[in-house]
């Protein structure tokens, strides 16, 4: 078996999907012709048909919580990133009081979890890691992509930053200090990012185009304006 | 030894993969999952936690992001008597038998 080969398993408990003759769902996207059921996927899916039955989680319940998911991205981040840019109170703000900014702004942290405004300046740079896992303001920048995951960033991050973001296209001055800050699930970070120059007289929504996920995790710089 | 979770500054030359996976259903079923137990005060973020840092260390090395999440998950039902490990192989099986097995 080949980790993350998996196939939609029509796993919904109620069997309200179409199904052809041998019993597999024909109607539901992603399934395919050779689907099989790794080990991990089918005890998921047991479980959750289980749940189910016995009464603990509503049919329904799950999905419910995974069209939530669609509400949590990374413009809801930039949205903030390009205020802060463009409204100095509020990016006094933002600093000063980062979770009642960020709930006064809509957004529901995880968990309500704490969260940390920092702001890149041509002296410092905040690069975010969890190392222990994944934490992440999914809040504000939708769930961590893979590579935030994985054992070779968890590690580099904190033993060679510069090295990282180079990958990621970022080329520091060496007189700038890297600050790596370490995640856990009661605290979330967020960066704002240095304002690209030429950017004199953009709206916030001009600005936000700007701001990307990696640049709001510490690891790239935002676009600039010939680069949107 | 850190713990193997616990993997800041472990020595590796591997390079970050910055390609993004296709998440499969089961993932996105899983994740959710977590939150579903969260809201009903069945399971919280630091049981997730506690029952991903108790993976066995070769199995945490070598099983992907939700592979943990759900071992974690499993883990901690059964811990609170919510499903039986029996059940959930059972019932496992039944699934695996219908949609055949990994090649």
């Amino acid at each position: 078996m080949s980790k993350g080969e998996f196939y939609d398993t029509g796993w919904r408990p109620n069997d309200d999907v179409h199904r052809d003759e041998d019993g597999r769902p024909h109607d539901h996207p992603g399934v395919q012709e050779d689907a099989v059921l790794g080990v991990r996927a089918s005890r998921a899916l047991a479980m959750h048909e289980l749940l189910v039955e016995k009464g603990v989680i509503n049919d329904g319940e799950v999905d419910e919580a995974i069209s939530r998911w669609s509400e949590r991205v990374p413009s809801n981040g930039a949205t903030l990133v390009a205020k802060a840019w463009s409204d100095p109170e509020f990016r006094t703000r933002l600093l000063e009081h980062p979770k009642e900014t960020v709930v006064e702004s809509g957004f529901v942290p995880e968990h309500n979890a704490d969260i940390i405004v920092l702001e890149n300046t041509s002296q410092v740079q905040h690069m975010v890691v969890c190392t222990l896992c994944s934490c992440y303001p999914t809040a504000l920048l939708g769930p961590p992509p893979d590579w935030y995951k994985s054992f070779s960033y968890r590690s580099r991050a904190v033993t060679e930053p510069r090295k990282v973001m180079s990958e990621f296209g970022l080329e520091l001055e060496h007189d700038v200090e890297v600050r790596v800050v370490d995640s856990n699930s009661e605290l979330r970070f967020l960066v704002i990012p240095r304002r690209p120059e030429g950017t004199e007289g953009w709206s916030e929504a001009q600005l936000a185009t700007l701001v990307t996920r990696d640049s709001m995790i510490g690891v790239a710089a935002p676009l600039t304006p010939g680069r949107v | 030894m850190p713990a193997v979770h616990d993997r800041g500054g472990l020595p590796t030359d591997e390079p970050i993969d910055r390609q993004e996976h296709e998440w499969a259903d089961w993932e996105r079923q899983t994740q959710s999952l977590r939150t579903v137990l969260d809201q009903r005060g069945i399971m919280n973020v630091d049981e997730l936690r506690r029952g991903i840092e108790s993976i066995d260390p070769a199995e945490y090395e070598s099983s992907t992001y939700f592979e943990r999440w759900s071992a974690s998950i499993e883990t901690i039902l059964v811990e609170k008597g919510v499903l039986s490990r029996a059940e959930i192989d059972e019932r496992a099986q039944a699934l695996r038998d219908r949609w055949g097995y990994p090649g």
